[in-house]
C-alpha cells in the first residue's frame, strides 16, 4: 500500500510536468498545425541559461523568470525566422524542420556548455516529506511542481477565455483569412502562440531540472512523452493535454515502480498506439474529418 | 555510337539487366578503390556501405511510399542485436556464420517491420513521426532490461579473421585488386557487395508494379484506393522492405563496430539517417548513396574543424550533429528536393538535348 501511494504521488508530479509539456505542444498545434519536436530542446536551452545565471549567484526565482523570458524570446524568434516559411506547406516539411532544429539546439548547447552532468539547485527541499516516523513519496519540490503547473494552466485559461488578446489568438488559429479581414494581426498572433508555448516549455524544463542533474540530453525523453500526452488528450484540446499528461505520468510511474524502468518508453509507445488506433482524435477532442 | 546503342537496347531496356550491369561495374570500380585504400579509408567505406543500405530503405519508405520513419535507428539496433546473438552462438568463424547472422537480422527485422508497419500504415504526418520516434527511444532501452542483451556495456561481436576465409575468395580478391584481403578490407567488400545487391533489388522494386502502387499511394491515397489499391497492404509492404534494409545495415554495423551496445542507437542515429535521405533527395537511391557518404566522411572533418576552433574533443564531436541539423533545416527551407532532386531538371534538360540530337541524325 505504501509503495502504491508513493508511485501514485510520484506519477502525479511526473504527470504535471508532462501536462505542461503537452500544453506547450497543444498551443503550437492549435495556432499553426505543427507538432514542435524541438520543444524539449528549446526548454533545455532555457534551463541552461537559468543554470548559468544561478551559478553566477543570481537568486533562483530571478533565474526562473529569466528562463521564462528567454523561452518567450526564443519561441518568437524561431517562429518568425524558421517556421514561418513552412506554415501551411506539406506536414512532412514542418516535422523534418523541427527535428533539424532539435539537433542544432542540442549540439550547440553541448558545444557551449559541455556534455558533462551538472547539478541543478531546487528552491525548496527535494527530500521526501516525513509524516510521523515514516516518509511519503512526495517532496516539497514535487508539491511546488504541481502548484506551478496549475498556476500556468489557470493563467492560460484566463488568457484565452477572458481577454481580448486571447480571443484574437483563438480567432487567428481558427480561421486566419477571416481574422485578417477583421483586423487581427494573424502573423503576430502566431508568433505570440509560439512564444507562449516556449515559455510554458521553459517552466517545465525548470521543474524537471530542479534538484537533479542536467546535461544536454536530459530533456530527450520529454520529446516523446510530451507528444504522447498531447495526443492522448487530442492535440487540439488544452484540457485534454493536461489530463493526458496526468494519465501518462501515472501509467509510467506504475510501470517503473512495479515492472522495470527500462520498459517505460515501450509502454508509452503501446499507449500511443492504442490511442491512435482506437481513438485517433484523442480522448477529449471533438472528432474532425481530415480534408483530402 | 548509334549502332552501339541499338545493339545494347535489348539489354538496357530491361530494368533488371540495366540495374545489374550498373551495379556490377560500380562494384568492380569500388573494389579496386577499396583494395588500394588505407585501413582508415576502408573502415569509412564499410561504414558508408551500411549507412547506404539503411538510407536506401528509408528513402524508399519516405520518398516512394510517403511514410516518415524516425525509428530506423531502432530497427538497426534490432538487426545488430539479432546478428550479434547469432554470431555469439555460432562463434562467427566462417563466412557461412556471417551470412546466417545477416539473414537472421533481416528476418527478425521483417517481422518487426510488419508489427510496426501495420499500425503505422494508419498514421500520417506528425503522428507517424511521433510514434516512430518513440520506437527509436524505446527499443535500445530494452537492452538494459534483459541480461542476455548485455546491458549498457553491450555485447562483443565475433567476426571471422580474413585468413579463415575460403581460399577461392582470397584468390579472387587478390586477382582483382592485387592486395591480400584482411579484416578491414573484408568488411568493406562484404558491405559493398550487399549494398549492390540491395540497391539492385530496391531499384527493381521501385520500377515494378509494387513501386508504382507506392507512388500512387503517396501522391493521392484516395485516388489510389479508388483505383483498387489496398492502401494498408501497400504501406505495410513498404515498411517491411524498409525494415529489412535497416536490419541488414544493423547486422553489418555490428560487425564493423565489433560491439553492440544501446549507446550506439540514439535518437541522433535515426535523425542522422533522415538527414542523409533528405540531403540526397527523398526517393532517390543515388541520393541515399551520397547522403551515406556524407555520414561516413563528415564526422572526421567536422571534428577536426571544431578542434581547430579550440573546442575540446567531446565538444568537437557535437559539431557533426549540428551540421546534420542545419542540413535538415536548410534543405527543407531552400531546396526541398535535395541534391539529386534539385539537379534532376538540369540533368533532364541535358539528356533531352542529346535525344533531340540523335533524332535529327536519324532523319537526315
Amino acid at each position: 500500500m505504501q509503495q502504491f501511494l508513493d508511485t501514485t504521488l510520484g506519477g502525479l508530479v511526473l504527470g504535471a510536468v508532462y501536462a505542461a509539456f503537452a500544453l506547450a505542444l497543444c498551443l503550437i498545434w492549435r495556432s499553426t498545425r505543427i507538432v514542435n519536436f524541438a520543444q524539449a530542446a528549446m526548454a533545455m536551452v532555457t534551463t541552461y541559461i537559468a543554470l548559468t545565471l544561478i551559478n553566477a549567484d543570481v537568486p533562483y526565482w530571478v533565474a526562473f523568470v529569466a528562463a521564462i523570458a528567454a523561452g518567450f524570446g526564443l519561441g518568437a524568434v524561431i517562429e518568425r525566422v524558421i517556421i514561418r516559411p513552412v506554415e501551411g506547406k506539406a506536414e512532412l516539411n514542418a516535422v523534418i524542420l523541427t527535428l533539424g532544429l532539435f539537433m542544432v539546439l542540442h549540439g550547440l548547447t553541448a558545444i557551449t556548455f559541455g556534455v558533462q552532468h551538472r547539478g541543478f539547485p531546487a528552491p525548496v527541499s527535494t527530500n521526501a516529506i516525513a509524516v510521523g516516523d515514516s516518509s511519503i513519496g512526495i517532496t516539497p519540490f514535487g508539491i511546488l511542481t504541481i502548484v506551478v503547473v496549475a498556476v500556468v494552466m489557470a493563467g492560460l485559461v484566463v488568457l484565452f477565455r477572458f481577454t481580448d488578446l486571447g480571443l484574437r489568438m483563438r480567432a487567428a488559429a481558427f480561421n486566419g483569412e477571416v481574422s485578417r479581414l477583421l483586423g487581427v494581426r494573424v502573423g503576430r498572433m502566431l508568433t505570440l502562440g509560439w512564444a507562449l508555448a516556449a515559455a510554458v516549455g521553459a517552466v517545465a524544463g525548470m521543474l524537471i531540472a530542479g534538484g537533479d542533474l542536467v546535461n544536454p540530453a536530459f530533456m530527450d525523453p520529454f520529446v516523446i512523452y510530451g507528444f504522447i500526452a498531447a495526443v492522448l488528450g487530442g492535440l487540439d484540446s488544452p484540457l485534454g493535454s493536461v489530463i493526458g499528461g496526468l494519465i501518462l505520468g501515472l501509467s509510467l510511474s506504475y510501470v517503473t515502480g512495479y515492472i522495470g524502468e527500462h520498459l517505460a518508453p515501450l509502454v508509452a509507445l503501446g499507449i500511443l498506439m492504442v490511442v491512435l488506433l482506437v481513438r485517433p482524435s484523442g480522448l477529449f477532442a471533438a472528432a474532425a474529418a481530415r480534408r483530402v | 555510337m548509334e549502332r552501339l546503342r541499338s545493339l545494347l537496347r535489348p539489354v538496357t531496356s530491361v530494368p533488371l539487366a540495366r540495374h545489374l550491369i550498373v551495379a556490377l561495374v560500380a562494384l568492380l570500380v569500388v573494389m579496386a578503390v577499396i583494395g588500394m585504400s588505407s585501413q582508415y579509408l576502408q573502415t569509412r567505406y564499410a561504414e558508408m556501405a551500411y549507412f547506404a543500405i539503411a538510407a536506401g530503405g528509408l528513402t524508399l519508405l519516405t520518398g516512394l511510399s510517403g511514410q516518415l520513419s524516425l525509428g530506423h535507428g531502432a530497427l538497426m539496433a534490432v538487426g545488430a542485436y539479432a546478428a550479434t546473438l547469432v554470431l555469439e552462438r555460432t562463434g562467427g568463424e566462417s563466412l557461412a556464420d556471417v551470412f546466417v547472422a545477416l539473414l537472421v537480422a533481416i528476418g527478425v527485422c521483417a517481422v518487426v517491420g510488419v508489427v510496426v508497419g501495420v499500425p503505422a500504415a494508419r498514421l500520417h504526418g506528425p503522428y507517424i513521426a511521433g510514434a516512430t520516434l518513440t520506437l527509436a527511444v524505446a527499443v535500445p532501452r530494452l537492452a538494459n532490461q534483459w541480461d542476455v542483451l548485455g546491458g549498457e556495456q553491450g555485447l562483443q561481436v565475433p567476426v571471422p579473421r580474413a585468413s579463415e576465409l575460403p581460399a577461392w575468395i582470397q584468390d579472387l580478391i587478390w586477382f582483382f585488386t592485387a592486395v591480400e584481403i584482411d579484416q578491414y578490407s573484408f568488411l568493406a567488400y562484404l558491405g559493398w557487395l550487399l549494398l549492390a545487391l540491395t540497391f539492385v533489388a530496391l531499384a527493381n522494386l521501385s520500377r515494378s508494379r509494387v513501386g508504382r502502387r507506392w507512388r500512387a499511394v503517396r501522391d493521392d491515397d484516395v485516388s489510389a484506393e479508388l483505383a483498387g489499391i489496398h492502401l494498408g497492404r501497400a504501406r505495410v509492404v513498404a515498411f517491411t522492405v524498409s525494415a529489412m534494409c535497416a536490419g541488414l545495415a544493423g547486422g553489418l554495423m555490428a560487425m564493423n563496430v565489433r560491439l553492440t551496445a544501446p549507446g550506439a542507437f540514439t535518437i541522433t542515429l535515426s535523425l542522422t539517417l533522415l538527414a542523409a535521405v533528405v540531403l540526397g533527395g527523398l526517393g532517390s537511391l543515388t541520393g541515399a548513396l551520397i547522403g551515406a557518404g556524407v555520414l561516413a566522411f563528415l564526422p572526421h572533418f567536422a571534428t577536426d574543424l571544431g578542434e581547430s576552433f579550440g573546442l575540446s574533443a567531446t565538444q568537437a564531436a557535437e559539431v557533426t550533429p549540428v551540421v546534420y541539423g542545419l542540413v535538415l533545416m536548410l534543405v527543407i527551407l531552400l531546396a526541398p528536393a535535395g541534391i539529386v532532386g534539385s539537379l534532376r531538371p538540369f540533368l533532364a534538360r541535358l539528356s533531352a538535348t542529346s535525344a533531340l540530337g540523335s533524332t535529327k541524325e536519324k532523319t537526315t
